[in-house]
C-alpha cells in the first residue's frame, strides 16, 4: 500500500516535468502550426545554463537566471530564423527545428564537452522529507513538485485571467483577425515561443540535478515529449496534462513492479510453453514490465492513433 | 420521369448553433443548366461543399442519378460521376499544364494505382490530354508550369480539369470571379462548349453570364432557397427582388 | 525535345533536366559505365569500402525521397524498414538449409519484402494523415520498434545485434563473395537497378499522382483519387527500396544491430536527402555521395565534423532550401542563355573570400575546441597543415585576420554578384 504511495509520488514528478515540457511545445504548436523539435534542446540548455551560473552564483540564481536566457534565445530562434524559415512552409519548418536540435546537441558538446556534468540538488534541500514504507522522499523531489504546480496555476492564471492572454488565446485561434484589431501578433509569437522556451529551461533547471546533465538528455526526453502532446491532442493544453501524468504514472508503476508478461498471460488462462529456449516468441514470454515500461508511452501513441486520432483532448482537424 | 441528376432533400448544415444552410430541396435534371445565385453571405459555398462531400450535413440527402452519396469521400463522389471546381484556384502549380490534365485523366482512363504502366508511353492518354488543351486553347502553354500562367488561364486550366475525367455533372464555384468583361466572355464560351450535353451547376455573381448561360436559377438567401425556376420567371418574381434590391429601396427612402 | 543531359565522369549521377519527360538511356549506360571503372581508379580497400558505403546511402536516400521529395511526407522514423530488411536478411544468411539455395544476388529482395511488409502494416494507420501528424507517428512507430527491438532478442539479437557470414550460398557463377570488390559490383548492380525502378515509379499514375496529392491532396481528390491511398503506395514501395538498402548493408557488413533502426540513423537519412536536394530525382544521389564523403574524409581531419554537418544542414534549410541539386539547376537557365560567362567574376569574386573566410572561421572553431579541451600540457594543434601551439596569441590573430578580411570583402562584392546574376538570368543584352 505503501509502495503505492511513493509511486504516486514518483509519477507525479515525472509527469509534471513531462508536463512542463509538452506545454511549451503544445502552445507553441497551437499557436504557430511548428512542432519544435528542438524544444527538448532548450531543456538541456536550460540545465547546461544553470550548471554554469550555479558554479559562480549557486542553485538559485541559476534557476532565475537560466529560464531567461533560454527563453531569450528562444525568441531569437523564432525571430530569426523559424520566420524566415515560415514561408517555405511547414515541412521545412520541421526541418529547421531537427537540424537546430543536432547543431544544439553539437554546440553544447562543444563547450561542454560529452561527459556528465557535475549539476547538483542545492544543499538546502538535499535531505529527506519524510519517509513512507522505507522509501525516503527527497525533499527536492516535493520542491520539483511545488515549482511545476505553481508555473501551471501562473499559466493558467496569466492566459485566462489577464488581457495578455485573452489576446494569446485569441491569437492561437485567429492570428489574422488579431492582427487586424491592431496587436502585434509576431510580437504574441515571439513572445510565447520565449516564454515556452523559457518554460523547457526551467524543466531543465530543476531535472538536471536529478537525470543528469549531459548532451544526450534532450535525445532522451524529446521523443516521449512528443509522444505526450500527441496523446493528449495536439494543441490542448489540458490534454497535455492528462497525457504528461498519464505517462509519468504509467512508466513509474510499470518500473516499480516487476511484472513478468509471463504472469499476465498464464493469469488469463494461456499456459507457459515448455521449451523457451526454440520457441521465436520467447522474449514476449520473458519481458518483464520494468522493460517495457519505457516503450509504453509508445505503444500507448499508436494506440490513440488507431482508434482516436485526434487524442485524448484534442480538436478534430479541421 | 427521368432520375434527376441531382437531387437534394431537406438539406441542413448547422455549425454549432449557427444555422447556415436551413433546409433546401432542390431538384436538377439531366443536361441541365443550373446557376445559384444569392447575396454574399447566403451560403452558397457551403451548399457546394456539402454536394462535393467537404462537410457533412447536420440532416437531409444529396443523390446523385438518384443513388444517395452522403458519407461517401469526395474521390468516391468524384468517381460517381461528379467534378468541382473550386473559388480559389486549385491547380497543380509545379506540374505543366499538360501534366495537370494528364493527371485528370489518369483515373478515368482505368490506370488507378498502377505502378507497372509509364504515363509517357501511353498514347491514350497524350492524346486525350492535348485534346482537351485544344478545347480550353491552352495548347500553347502545354510545357509551362501551371503556375506561370495569367490568372483567367488558370481558371480555364482549373475547368479543363474539373472536366477532364468526363464527369457528366459538373461543379464551377464562381468561375468568372475577378475577371474583366472579355476575359469573362472568354470563359463563359469555354463553359458552353465544354459542358455541352452535361449536367452544369453553378455559383455566379455575374448576373450578365447567368442570364446568358442558364436554363434554370434558384436564388439562395440565408440558406433557404426563395425561388427557382427560368431566368426571366425568376427576375420578374418580387421576392428575389426584394432581396437583391431592398436594402436598396430602403436606403432610398 | 532536346534533351542535354550531362554527366560528369568522376560522379555516376545521373542528371535530369527538370521537365523532361522521356527517359533516354545514356546517362544510365554512363553511370553503369562509370560504377564499373571505379574500383580501377581508386583501387585502395578503404576506398571500395567508402564506395559500397556511397551506394547504400545512395537507394536508402532516393527511398526516402519517394516519400519527402515526391510525396511531401516527412518520416523521422524511416530507418527501421531499412534496419528490418537488413535484420530479415541476416536471418536467411544465417538459416542455412532452406536458404542456403538462394544465391547472395537475390538477397536484398527479400530484405526489400521485409521492408515493404512492415510498412504496409505501419502505413495503414500512419498514412491517413499527412504533414506534421504523419511526422509524429513516424517518430513515435519509428522509437518503438527501435526500442522494442533491444527487448525481442530471437529477431533482433539485443545489444549485439545479429552477425552473419556472406558466403553462406552456394557460389553464384562460381563468385563467393568473399572479397570487397566482389560486394561492390553487387552493390553498384542494385544501386543502378533501383534508381532505374524508382525512377519509372515516378513515371508511373502511381507516381504522378503522389505529385499531385503532394502539391494539392483536395484537387487530387476531385480526379478520383483518394489521397490516403496514393500515400499508402508510395509508403510501402519506399520501406521497400529501403529494406533493399538494409539487405545490402547486411551482406556488406555482415552485421545488423540496432543502430541501423533508431532515430538517429532516420535523422542522417533525412540530412542526406535534404541536402541533396529534394526537388529532384538525382538530389538523394549527390546528397548521399558528398555526406558518405564528408563522413568519412572529414572525420578524420576533425572532431568537430558532425557540428559542421549540422551547421551546413542548418544553413540548407534556412538559405537554400532546395538543396545541392537545387543550386546546381538554378544555373541550368543561365546557361541556356549562354551568359554562364558573366557569372565567372563575380564567384570569383565573392564566393573565393567567402570560402576563405568560412574556413577562418572554422579554424576559429577548431582552435576553441581545442584550447578548451585538450589534455593539459597538450597545446599544439595541427590545422591546415601547420602545426601550432593553440595557447599563443598569434595564431588566434591570424585565424581572425583571415575570417575577417574574407568576408568583409564577400560583403562588400556581393552586390555586384547580385546584378551579375540577374543579368545572367534574363534574356537580351543588358548594358
Amino acid at each position: 500500500m505503501e509502495l503505492i504511495l511513493v509511486n504516486i509520488i514518483d509519477g507525479l514528478v515525472t509527469g509534471l516535468l513531462l508536463f512542463m515540457l509538452s506545454a511549451g511545445l503544445t502552445l507553441i504548436f497551437s499557436m504557430m502550426g511548428v512542432l519544435n523539435f528542438a524544444h527538448a534542446s532548450f531543456y538541456m540548455l536550460g540545465a547546461y545554463f544553470a550548471y554554469q551560473i550555479s558554479i559562480a552564483l549557486g542553485f538559485w540564481m541559476g534557476l532565475l537566471i537560466a529560464p531567461i536566457i533560454v527563453g531569450v534565445l528562444g525568441a531569437g530562434v523564432e525571430r530569426y530564423g523559424l520566420r524566415r524559415v515560415h514561408q517555405y512552409g511547414h515541412v521545412p519548418e520541421l526541418i529547421f527545428t531537427f537540424g537546430l536540435a543536432l547543431l544544439i546537441e553539437e554546440l553544447v558538446q562543444f563547450i561542454w564537452g560529452k561527459n556528465q556534468m557535475p549539476f547538483n540538488i542545492p544543499e538546502v534541500l538535499n535531505y529527506t522529507a519524510f519517509s513512507v514504507a522505507g522509501n525516503s522522499i527527497p525533499a527536492y523531489k516535493i520542491f520539483m513538485i511545488f515549482i511545476s504546480v505553481g508555473i501551471f496555476m501562473g499559466l493558467l492564471y496569466v492566459l485566462t485571467k489577464t488581457r495578455v492572454g485573452m489576446i494569446i488565446q485569441a491569437a492561437l485561434s485567429y492570428p489574422r483577425t488579431v492582427e487586424s484589431l491592431g496587436h502585434n501578433v509576431p510580437l504574441i509569437f515571439m513572445g510565447v515561443f520565449g516564454v515556452g522556451t523559457a518554460l523547457a529551461g526551467v524543466a531543465g533547471v530543476i531535472a538536471g540535478p536529478v537525470l543528469g546533465t549531459f548532451p544526450g538528455m534532450a535525445f532522451v526526453l524529446g521523443s516521449i515529449v512528443f509522444v505526450t502532446i500527441v496523446i493528449g491532442g495536439l494543441g490542448s493544453l489540458w490534454g497535455a496534462l492528462v497525457a504528461s501524468l498519464l505517462i509519468g504514472w504509467l512508466t513509474t508503476f510499470a518500473k516499480s513492479y516487476n511484472l513478468a508478461m509471463s504472469d499476465i498471460f498464464n493469469a488469463i488462462g494461456i499456459s507457459t510453453p515448455e521449451n523457451m529456449d526454440d520457441n521465436i516468441f520467447r522474449d514476449l514470454w520473458t519481458v518483464t514490465s520494468p522493460q517495457i515500461a519505457d516503450i509504453l508511452p509508445y505503444i500507448l501513441m499508436v494506440m490513440i492513433l488507431i482508434f482516436r486520432p485526434a487524442g485524448l483532448l484534442g480538436k478534430r482537424e479541421s | 420521369m427521368s432520375v434527376p441528376a441531382l437531387e437534394l432533400t431537406g438539406l441542413t448544415k448547422s455549425f454549432g448553433h449557427a444555422k447556415i444552410i436551413r433546409g433546401i430541396d432542390l431538384s436538377i435534371g439531366k443536361a441541365e443548366r443550373h446557376a445559384i445565385i444569392g447575396p454574399n453571405g447566403a451560403g452558397k459555398s457551403t451548399l457546394f461543399n456539402l454536394i462535393t462531400a467537404r462537410f457533412a450535413p447536420t440532416k437531409g440527402t444529396v443523390k446523385l442519378h438518384g443513388e444517395d452519396v452522403i458519407g461517401l469521400q469526395p474521390y468516391q463522389i468524384n468517381r460517381k460521376g461528379l467534378s468541382r471546381s473550386f473559388q480559389i484556384t486549385n491547380i497543380f502549380p509545379a506540374m505543366t499544364v499538360f501534366e495537370n490534365v494528364r493527371c485528370a485523366l489518369l483515373w478515368s482512363q482505368g490506370y488507378k494505382y498502377s505502378f507497372w504502366n509509364l504515363v509517357n508511353n501511353s498514347r491514350r492518354l497524350t492524346e486525350g490530354a492535348d485534346a482537351i488543351l485544344d478545347q480550353i486553347n491552352l495548347l500553347e502553354r502545354r510545357n509551362l508550369p501551371a503556375g506561370t500562367l495569367s490568372y483567367a488561364e488558370q481558371r480555364a486550366l482549373e475547368i479543363g480539369i474539373t472536366i477532364a475525367g468526363g464527369a457528366d455533372v459538373i461543379m464551377l464555384d464562381e468561375p468568372t470571379a475577378g475577371m474583366s468583361h472579355s476575359e469573362t466572355d472568354y470563359i463563359t464560351d469555354l463553359i458552353m462548349k465544354v459542358t455541352e450535353g452535361k449536367t452544369l451547376i453553378m455559383v455566379e455573381h455575374d448576373m450578365g453570364v447567368v442570364f446568358g448561360l442558364a436554363d434554370r436559377i434558384s436564388v439562395l438567401v440565408y440558406g433557404e432557397i426563395i425561388a427557382t425556376g427560368k431566368p426571366a420567371d425568376v427576375r420578374a418574381d418580387p421576392k428575389v427582388q426584394e432581396a437583391y434590391l431592398g436594402a436598396a429601396l430602403e436606403a432610398e427612402h | 525535345m532536346s534533351n542535354q543531359l550531362t554527366t560528369d565522369p568522376s560522379k555516376p549521377a545521373q542528371r535530369m533536366r527538370a521537365g523532361s519527360m522521356t527517359m533516354t538511356l545514356m546517362p544510365w549506360i554512363l553511370a553503369a559505365g562509370a560504377l564499373m571503372l571505379m574500383p580501377f581508379i581508386f583501387t585502395s580497400s578503404s576506398a571500395l569500402t567508402i564506395m559500397n558505403q556511397m551506394w547504400i546511402t545512395v537507394i536508402f536516400a532516393l527511398a526516402y525521397n519517394m516519400l519527402l521529395g515526391q510525396g511531401g511526407m516527412l518520416s523521422f522514423g524511416h530507418a527501421v524498414y531499412a534496419g528490418v530488411g537488413g535484420f530479415a536478411c541476416m536471418h536467411i544468411m544465417n538459416a542455412s538449409d532452406f536458404f542456403a539455395s538462394f544465391p547472395l544476388p537475390v538477397l536484398p529482395v527479400f530484405g526489400g519484402i521485409f521492408g515493404a511488409g512492415l510498412a504496409m502494416i505501419v502505413g495503414s494507420f500512419s498514412t491517413r494523415s499527412a504533414g506534421t501528424v504523419f511526422a509524429m507517428i513516424s517518430l513515435g512507430v519509428g522509437e518503438l520498434i527501435a526500442a522494442s527491438s533491444v527487448i525481442i532478442v530471437a529477431f533482433f539479437g539485443g545489444e549485439e545485434g545479429i552477425s552473419g557470414d556472406r558466403t553462406y550460398a552456394m557460389p553464384f557463377f562460381g563468385n563467393e563473395f568473399l572479397q570487397q570488390i566482389n560486394v561492390y559490383y553487387l552493390t553498384s548492380f542494385w544501386v543502378l537497378l533501383s534508381a532505374a525502378l524508382m525512377y519509372l515509379w515516378s513515371r508511373t499514375p502511381v507516381g504522378r499522382m503522389a505529385n499531385a496529392v503532394r502539391d494539392n491532396p483536395e484537387r487530387a481528390e476531385f480526379l478520383g483519387y483518394s489521397a490516403r491511398w496514393v500515400r499508402y503506395y508510395s509508403f510501402v514501395a519506399s520501406g521497400f527500396f529501403a529494406g533493399i538498402a538494409g539487405g545490402l548493408f547486411a551482406i556488406n557488413y555482415e552485421i545488423v544491430t540496432e543502430e541501423n533502426l533508431n532515430t538517429a540513423s532516420s535523422g542522417v537519412i533525412l540530412l542526406v536527402t535534404f541536402l541533396g536536394g529534394v526537388g529532384f530525382f538525382f538530389g538523394p544521389i549527390i546528397g548521399a555521395i558528398v555526406f558518405t564523403l564528408v563522413q568519412t574524409v572529414l572525420s578524420l581531419q576533425t572532431e568537430l565534423w558532425a557540428f559542421y554537418a549540422g551547421s551546413l544542414f542548418l544553413a540548407t534549410v534556412m538559405f537554400f532550401p532546395g538543396g545541392l541539386a537545387g543550386l546546381l539547376m538554378m544555373h541550368v537557365p543561365v546557361f541556356k542563355l549562354g551568359k554562364a560567362k558573366l557569372l565567372i567574376e563575380p564567384y570569383f569574386k565573392t564566393l573565393l573570400p567567402a570560402a576563405i573566410g568560412i574556413l577562418g572561421l572554422c579554424a576559429l572553431v577548431e582552435m576553441t575546441f581545442h584550447f578548451r579541451h585538450a589534455t593539459k600540457g597538450d597545446n599544439e594543434m595541427t590545422l591546415f597543415w601547420t602545426t601550432f601551439d593553440s595557447h599563443t596569441v598569434l595564431p588566434w590573430l591570424i585565424a581572425l585576420a583571415v575570417t575577417a578580411v574574407g568576408l568583409v570583402i564577400a560583403k562588400r562584392t556581393a552586390p555586384a554578384l547580385k546584378e551579375a546574376w540577374s543579368d545572367a538570368n534574363s534574356a537580351g543584352e543588358v548594358s
